[in-house]
């Protein structure tokens, strides 16, 4: 028990560590390494207090495809820096601003300290039902069956960033493809890794999604794996962003949320009503919604990271060919 | 303290310190960074809440640890919006700056004397 919580007592350090560095960094490029390297510390953290699903999704999307898209964006935004230095508050507001963040801190800190006893759970609720529905993970069965809706909304909410996302291209790129800032080497180190990695990163994107139903795992965390490799391929210029305007595409992002809406509603006509399943059939449909669940999910945070389309679409100038595929050498 | 305690201080720090960066960092990409340390210390909490519901078996509380998933990838969706947000207003502007004053040519020494 001691060397446990001196190593969680490390791992906390280590992490408000890292935050502060991240907030206090001179450059943002610095700050978006020292975020990326904090949420894999608060994925460590995670393992620590049994969440190891909230882990995995911590570690592939809230540290891996968010540090992808910040990288890419500080990156590009380094020429404003020094113009955006002359605009920092005065010594009194942050001095107000550092008042109020401890104080909210402290109230926060009161409730760790000072909590609810015995402590609130639905913990003995969840564990009621998980054999009819045959699924052994309490959190898959929380966020497909229980609380389906949330899961639901929260694809649409990624359905409407994309288009949030895509909307902000010029009108004459409309309906064309995004094309990355910069190219890496053709030889170096990060082409060879998008050539290796992603037959690797495919079966174990798909076994993390198969596994979720009895163990920690499941559709987000399976399918941000399964974006990494595509933005990896992306990055690399191995394979083009897709043009947003075709409609294959376009039926691979709804696939998912179309494919969960279908069932919710047929649970009017079976089962007992909005989102409920038939119990006979309940874990076959949870994964089958999850399979396409993971695929749209791979595909919208692949073009979450991609960006809006920078060139126009192909078919207006039947000579134009991609940028960067025909380019042999430099 | 038990680590779940700890652990709940450690979000609670981090609360306050990603607020701090949220007003204080003139830059946006600085501001949805810090928003981001905010988010990760609220789920932090809830972490630390889900860890005291331990129970029937389970050592965590199901329901909050599948509102922070959720909550996860709905901050990853609002962070890419932003950052998009913020580099088209580089592309329109030349500039990534907040202030809705016309840029500052000469009068920088102004109000500071």
């Amino acid at each position: 028990m001691t060397v446990g919580f001196a190593f969680d007592a490390g791992l906390a350090v280590l992490v408000l560590g890292v935050a502060v560095w991240t907030i206090a960094a001179r450059a943002a490029f610095a700050a978006v390494v020292g975020f990326v390297t904090f949420g894999l510390l608060l994925a460590l953290v995670w393992v620590r207090l049994a969440a190891v699903d909230v882990a995995l999704t911590e570690a592939a999307i809230g540290s891996g495809v968010t540090g992808a898209v910040l990288i890419g964006a500080a990156a590009r935004l380094r020429p404003t820096e020094a113009a955006s230095a002359a605009e920092r508050p005065g010594a009194a507001m942050r001095l107000a601003a550092g008042a109020l963040s401890v104080l909210v801190a402290l109230a926060l800190a009161a409730l760790v300290l000072f909590p609810p006893d015995p402590a609130p759970t639905l913990a003995p609720q969840a564990a009621l039902h998980l054999a009819a529905l045959d699924v052994g993970n309490p959190v898959t069965a929380v966020l497909l069956a229980y609380r389906a809706v949330d899961t639901l909304l929260e694809k649409v909410v990624l359905l409407l960033a994309l288009l949030g996302v895509w909307s902000l291209a010029p009108d004459r790129f409309w309906g064309g493809a995004a094309v990355p800032a910069v190219r890496p080497d053709s030889g170096g180190a990060l082409v060879f890794l998008a050539r290796v990695l992603p037959p690797v990163g495919i079966v174990v994107g798909v076994y993390i999604l198969w596994v979720g139903a009895i163990a920690p795992g499941g559709a987000f965390q399976g399918g941000a794996i399964l974006a990494a490799m595509w933005i990896l391929s992306m990055m690399t210029g191995l394979t083009g962003a897709p043009e947003i305007g075709r409609l294959p595409l376009r039926l691979l992002l709804v696939a998912g949320p179309a494919a969960f809406l279908l069932v919710g509603l047929a649970g009017f006509a079976v089962a007992d009503g909005f989102l409920s399943y038939p119990a006979a059939i309940a874990k076959s449909l949870i994964i089958a919604i999850e399979a396409a669940l993971t695929l749209s999910i791979a595909v919208i945070l692949g073009l979450l990271v991609a960006g809006p389309p920078s060139r126009e679409p192909r078919h207006r100038d039947a000579g134009h060919r991609p940028a960067g595929h025909g380019e042999a050498g430099r | 303290m038990t680590a779940t305690t700890l652990f709940g201080l450690c979000g609670a720090a981090l609360v306050g310190l990603g607020l701090f960066g949220v007003v204080v960092h003139p830059q946006p990409l600085r501001k949805i960074l810090a928003f981001n340390l905010l988010g990760g210390g609220v789920f932090l909490l809830f972490g630390a809440i889900a860890r005291r519901g331990a129970a029937a078996g389970m050592g965590a509380d199901p329901v909050p640890q599948a509102m922070v998933i959720t909550g996860i990838v709905v901050a990853f969706s609002a962070t890419a919006l932003a950052v998009a947000l913020v580099l088209r207003l580089f592309e329109a502007t030349g500039g990534a700056s907040l202030n809705s004053d016309p840029p500052r040519t000469e009068p920088a020494a102004g109000p500071d004397g």
